[in-house]
């Protein structure tokens, strides 16, 4: 870890702390908490799990047992990339679920996995609240109404390519 | 791009009286409404035309909406505007034009024929502008109700009123609002089940979204009458834009002094937080959403005792969904007769619907209870791509609606009877290209996600009539198979702890009683007739 890294590192366990003593450590605020640091780490390690569990003193089971109950938590590192496909009702009747076999296929990751150079992961959403743009998929945080099998493998490619020029 | 204001003309004749509003829901969002507004705001600035962002205007599969309103004109709706196209537009009407490109007709049916209650000021308001809520009559029923009604008078009025949860079960709200008021105890809670689960449901966004002081409102009039002084809202994760509008909207009104310490100086005092729900669609169950509220495990608990009796942390705690909280103020503000004016009788008051699937507009929709299916229909413009098949209600808890029965009228015994739900209020339109028992294997899919895995009949039960249905769609099932499957929901139906198990069979059960040749068809002649699943003979299409 450069100097640089290390700094960042330190914001964002400033920032986490900062979160729990907004809520008082208190240990019903545990699901915020782990909102708060997965915004900031972009998910959960052990480490971090075994902090909030000590701030709020609580077992680290129980901290571990809610982090895995809930879809949201992530428990592995993410892509650099994200492809989230909606495969709600109004997505799948119009060819959301099709869509992400293929992208499925296409990118040889399995849906809820990571490439195993840590550029994408692929993963589902069961309705976004938005079906009238079905189907719908968001790639890192921007929507894609009515989406293509085409279009969207050259924007998720066009990002992929993309990074080699930015550090 | 710069338009100059016209000369020689009064300012009232053009930019004076001229108001615009931008659609800023999530859809529209997601269609470009940003840059539309960027776009009008940077040619035009605040004057002499109000540009203003808004929420939900209701169509949303035709977004970016804009909405145009100017003295001595009829209001127009324009669709799927461009930064381009609304200064365009725009310019048109400030050299004294209304331009036909893009405008919805006058009468147009999604908006025109809606009865807007609920979503009143939906569309309308600024959402993130605590004035322009006042200004439009927000929190005027919070006032009337803490300065000039007890706490029984406004139980014994929403009890009058006949409203019913609009969570699904159609609890009636009165006595449950009076359980809770009649219970003992120090401490009180408050909850707004903002979860929202249903894939296809889209209301309650739209509401905390587009109107949050409403949601606001609700739930500290109903603070006030079971003497509660503190709630919360439990938001669906997948909606961080109603989080971000409802967070904002309740630090406003608490420095307005209408939520927190002694509100309007009445001495009642009520705090509201927001709880993020994580991606479990069973914390839409409110003994699991409890549960999430206190930070641990979503898992539902044997009822009763009900929140009523025993809610978080011990304490009785009223639950109700978001669009119950979004009638109250009405109520309080109309009365309860007024209320009972609207809908059928055991059905008061308005439902709104999120209509989407094979229909010519998909969006929002609030009507009367009581509304036949064939009328919901006919404002969504009808039925686009092939001919009317069905509409699923109640989403993975509900079933369908055939062609033959789309007079029913739909409200919660109606729909009950079809052997579906009203459920939230998502309400999903297939053509005849869909196949039902792909619908039915989808939704069984999802209940086996998404069940907690506390009891055995719905863990290992969705699983195996998932199983079953796959063999179904892919060509290789028998007879008996279908046989089992029925069996096999029966016994989730009955054995299940909560109604996520319980009613994960509907649509299997239904798509049965409506559609049963299609199954045969799979099964028999290993055919799918619309051709969705892949198996010999028909297109591969899955
Ligand atoms: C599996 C399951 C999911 C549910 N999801 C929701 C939901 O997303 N929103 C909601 O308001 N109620 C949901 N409910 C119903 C709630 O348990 C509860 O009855 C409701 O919030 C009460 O509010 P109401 O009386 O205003 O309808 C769900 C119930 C079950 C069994
Ligand atoms: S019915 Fe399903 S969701 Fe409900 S408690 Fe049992 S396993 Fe959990
Ligand atoms: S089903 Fe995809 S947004 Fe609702
Ligand atoms: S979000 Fe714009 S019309 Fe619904």
């Amino acid at each position: 870890m450069n100097v640089h890294d290390s700094h960042r590192a330190d914001d964002r366990h400033r920032a986490l702390e900062r979160v729990m003593q907004q809520h008082r450590l208190r240990p019903d605020s545990l699901i915020e908490i782990l909102h708060a640091a997965q915004r900031q780490f972009g998910w959960l390690d052990r480490d971090v799990l075994g902090l909030i569990a000590a701030r709020l003193r609580l077992p680290p089971s129980l901290v571990y047992g809610v982090a895995s109950f809930y879809h949201a938590f992530r428990l592995e590192p993410p892509g650099r990339h994200r492809c989230t496909v909606c495969t709600g009702t109004s997505c799948h009747l119009k060819g959301g679920s099709r869509l992400l076999q293929q992208l499925e296929q296409h990118f040889g990751i399995a849906c809820g996995a990571t490439a195993p150079d840590g550029s994408l992961t692929l993963e589902n959403v069961r309705c976004l609240g938005a079906c009238g743009l079905a189907p719908l998929i968001v790639i890192d945080d921007e929507a894609c109404p009515h989406a293509s099998f085409g279009p969207v493998v050259e924007r998720l490619t066009a990002s992929l390519d993309g990074e080699d020029t930015s550090p | 791009m710069k338009t100059p204001e016209p000369k020689n003309e009064k300012p009232t004749v053009c930019g004076g009286g001229l108001k615009i509003s931008v659609c800023l829901g999530s859809p529209c969002l997601a269609s470009g409404a940003e840059g539309v507004l960027r776009a009008l705001r940077e040619a035009w600035g605040e004057k002499p035309i109000a540009v203003i962002g808004t929420g939900c205007m209701g169509p949303c599969s035709r977004g970016p909406m804009i909405r145009i309103e100017r003295d001595g004109y009829p209001t127009a709706y324009y669709e799927r505007m461009t930064p381009q196209a609304a200064c365009t537009t725009v310019a048109a009407y400030l050299a004294g034009a209304a331009p036909e490109q893009g405008r919805l007709a006058p009468d147009f049916p999604f908006i025109a024929l809606q009865t807007r209650v609920v979503l009143e000021q939906c569309g309308r308001i600024d959402p993130c502008d605590l004035n322009s809520a006042r200004a439009a009559g927000g929190y005027r029923a919070l006032a009337h109700a803490i300065g000039k009604m007890t706490p029984e008078q406004i139980c014994c009025e929403i009890g009058a009123s006949g409203l019913r949860g609009r969570g699904g079960g159609g609890y009636p709200t009165g006595t449950k609002w009076e359980l809770v008021r009649a219970a003992s105890g120090r401490r009180k809670y408050v909850v707004a089940n903002g979860d929202e689960g249903d894939p296809g449901a889209f209301m309650d966004r739209t509401l905390m979204e587009s109107d949050p002081h409403r949601l606001l409102e609700g739930m500290a009039i109903a603070g006030y009458a079971v003497g509660a002084r503190d709630g919360f809202i439990f938001v669906r994760g997948e909606y961080p834009l109603a989080a971000q509008r409802l967070g904002a909207a309740i630090v406003d009104a608490g420095k307005a002094g209408l939520l927190g310490r002694n509100i309007l100086g009445s001495g009642f005092s009520f705090r509201i937080r927001l709880r993020i729900g994580a991606g479990a669609f069973v914390c839409g169950e409110e003994t699991a959403l409890m549960a999430s509220v206190m930070g641990r495990r979503g898992q539902p608990v044997i009822r009763p005792p009900y929140p009523a009796q025993r809610g978080l942390w011990g304490s009785s705690t009223l639950i109700n969904n978001v669009e119950t909280f979004g009638c109250i103020a009405p109520i309080i503000r109309n009365g309860a007769a007024w209320f009972r004016s609207v809908g059928t009788p055991g059905n008061s008051g308005t439902k709104v619907f999120s209509i989407s699937g094979d229909v010519a507009t998909e969006g929002v929709l609030e009507v009367p209870l009581g509304t036949p299916l064939r009328e919901l229909l006919a404002m969504a413009g009808g039925v686009s791509g092939g001919s009317f098949k069905a509409a699923q209600t109640g989403g993975a808890s509900g079933g369908c609606i055939p062609a033959s029965h789309m007079d029913v009228p739909v409200d919660y015994e109606s729909l009950k009877g079809l052997g579906t739900i009203m459920g939230s209020g998502g309400l999903i339109v297939m053509n005849d290209q869909r196949c039902m028992t792909d619908v039915a294997r989808f939704f069984m899919h999802f209940c086996q996600d998404e069940s907690c895995g506390k009891c055995a009949p719905c863990r290992t039960g969705t699983q195996q009539a998932a199983r079953l249905l796959d063999r179904i769609a892919a060509g290789e099932a028998t007879s008996d198979d279908i046989s089992q499957l029925e069996q096999l929901c029966r016994f989730m139906r009955e054995t299940s702890l909560c109604g996520l198990g319980m009613a994960a069979p509907t649509p299997v059960l239904s798509t049965l009683r409506w559609f049963r040749e299609e199954y045969e068809n799979h099964v028999r002649d290993r055919r799918c007739p619309a051709g969705v699943c892949a198996m010999e003979g028909t297109p591969c299409r899955d």
